[in-house]
């Protein structure tokens, strides 16, 4: 098993290898194109402002290669919103795997803070990430933009809005949340996709 | 719905666990990254490692303590002490901690709140204030209490808020190591004030002690540390009490 973390200017990239090598695993941290396309699979971590990381990316020629990937992708955070097709944070225009705009939380009452950060739930849970999962788990959220609900959805959560905590179409997986920070149930999710 | 939070605060004297009762006569309390470990099964939400000397003695933070807790930890940690400057927050961040608190520095230079907001985002900048009833009202505090500020609590806060912070982590100066519970009233005065998370320290002694700070504090989350480390409230029970008390925490 060959596993690519993608390398790039977000924080992070080490939390989820130190998750991995906890499972058990071995993983690649690297920009370099090959190596991310000869893997078996690729996570695309991330923590950072859309817009910078979306410029970084296209300087590098990532944004064509990480789209065109043909073997299982786990997108995690904003490694999620920027496989959306716009994102408005820094009005940035994303990678546009999912068919879907990025939107900024809108916070009604006083008590719904941005960022959503915590533990916090996900239910409807429907892709192979969440095989075994048989009730509400709770996971680790940090985050001010959210996907809304769409036909990618493999998870909701409920936080000023039902909207989307993971996507799931073809080969690419997403979470919002931090597998590689949310304990147990955060190693399971990392686990179903190591094992796909 | 977001889970109210249990926080384990580990203060971190020569590589080892300390707790002291009002910030005076430090006792040994074990091994971080074993104790960090040992609270993260039991269901802990999130730790603190704080470096309790850096600030009066200048100490950088222990670099590769935070390295072995981002390797055995599957849990998000904040760590804290002898942080100055941006270089600071960039080498913890890099040895895998997920957020940085910072207290005497963002008093002396408030700007540093701002800079660490921008360069790695508002969720990973915890201000933490210390700080003491006077008859002028909150009053903040450094250095462990040792030196008074010419800062107001509420008012500090708020700047805090304003400049970036992502969370303010307060604690009351009275409150700490006496375990007769939190500072409610000026926890939900920071709460109803401020558009971030507030964390409530100092005074934990009984499981009602969250409860309250939840309600009556409107805390988001609440750190503790000796009823912790002496086992004296075991974090399963307490979650299953405060469920039981209605409060929506992960179980």
């Amino acid at each position: 098993m060959n596993i690519a973390i993608v390398k790039y200017n977000a924080g992070n990239i080490y939390s989820v290898d130190y998750a991995l090598k906890r499972l058990g695993v071995e993983a690649i941290i690297t920009s370099d194109k090959e190596m991310l396309m000869k893997a078996d699979k690729v996570i695309f971590p991330g923590v950072g402002e859309a817009e910078t990381t979306m410029n970084f990316l296209r300087e590098q020629k990532l944004d064509a290669l990480i789209k065109d990937l043909k073997q299982p992708v786990l997108g995690i955070c904003l490694g999620m919103q920027l496989m959306c097709r716009h994102s408005e944070e820094g009005n940035a225009d994303c990678l546009g795997i999912f068919d879907i705009d990025v939107k900024k939380f809108q916070p009604t009452r006083h008590e719904d803070k941005v960022p959503h950060m915590g533990w916090n739930t996900i239910t409807d849970t429907n892709s192979a990430l969440f095989k075994g999962f048989d009730k509400e788990e709770f996971v680790y959220f940090v985050h001010s933009f959210y996907v809304p609900k769409n036909e990618f959805t493999a998870a909701t959560t409920d936080y000023i809005l039902p909207y989307s905590s993971a996507l799931h179409k073809d080969n690419f997986y997403a979470t919002q949340f931090h597998p590689e920070k949310s304990g147990v149930v955060g190693e399971r999710i990392l686990r179903n996709f190591i094992e796909l | 719905m977001l889970a109210k939070r249990i926080i384990p605060c580990l203060d971190i004297k020569d590589g080892q666990t300390v707790k002291g009762t009002n910030f005076v006569n430090l006792r040994q309390a074990g091994d971080p990254v074993e104790l960090g470990r040992t609270y993260s099964e039991q269901g802990a939400d999130e730790l603190v490692f704080l470096d309790i000397t850096a600030s009066h003695e200048g100490r950088k933070t222990f670099t590769d303590l935070v390295k072995r807790v981002a390797a055995n930890i599957s849990i998000p940690f904040t760590v804290g002490g002898g942080i100055h400057e941006l270089k600071d927050v960039d080498r913890l961040l890099s040895a895998g901690a997920d957020k940085v608190s910072i207290n005497s520095a963002a008093i002396k230079n408030p700007q540093l709140i701002d800079e660490i907001a921008k360069h790695f985002g508002a969720q990973v900048c915890v201000v933490a204030i210390d700080a003491k009833q006077t008859p002028q009202g909150w009053k903040c505090y450094l250095n462990g209490g040792r030196v008074e500020t010419d800062k107001y609590l509420f008012n500090w806060a708020k700047e805090a808020n304003e400049r970036g912070a992502g969370e303010i982590l307060f604690t009351s100066m009275d409150h700490d190591g006496v375990k007769t519970g939190y500072a409610n009233n000026a926890l939900a005065t920071l709460s109803d004030s401020l558009s971030i998370p507030v964390i409530a320290s100092g005074g934990a002694g009984a499981m009602e002690h969250f409860r309250d700070t939840f309600i009556e504090g409107k805390a988001d989350a609440a750190l503790a540390a000796s009823v912790f480390h002496f086992g004296e409230i075991k974090i399963p029970e307490l979650k299953l009490y405060l469920s039981e008390q209605g409060i929506n925490v992960r179980r």
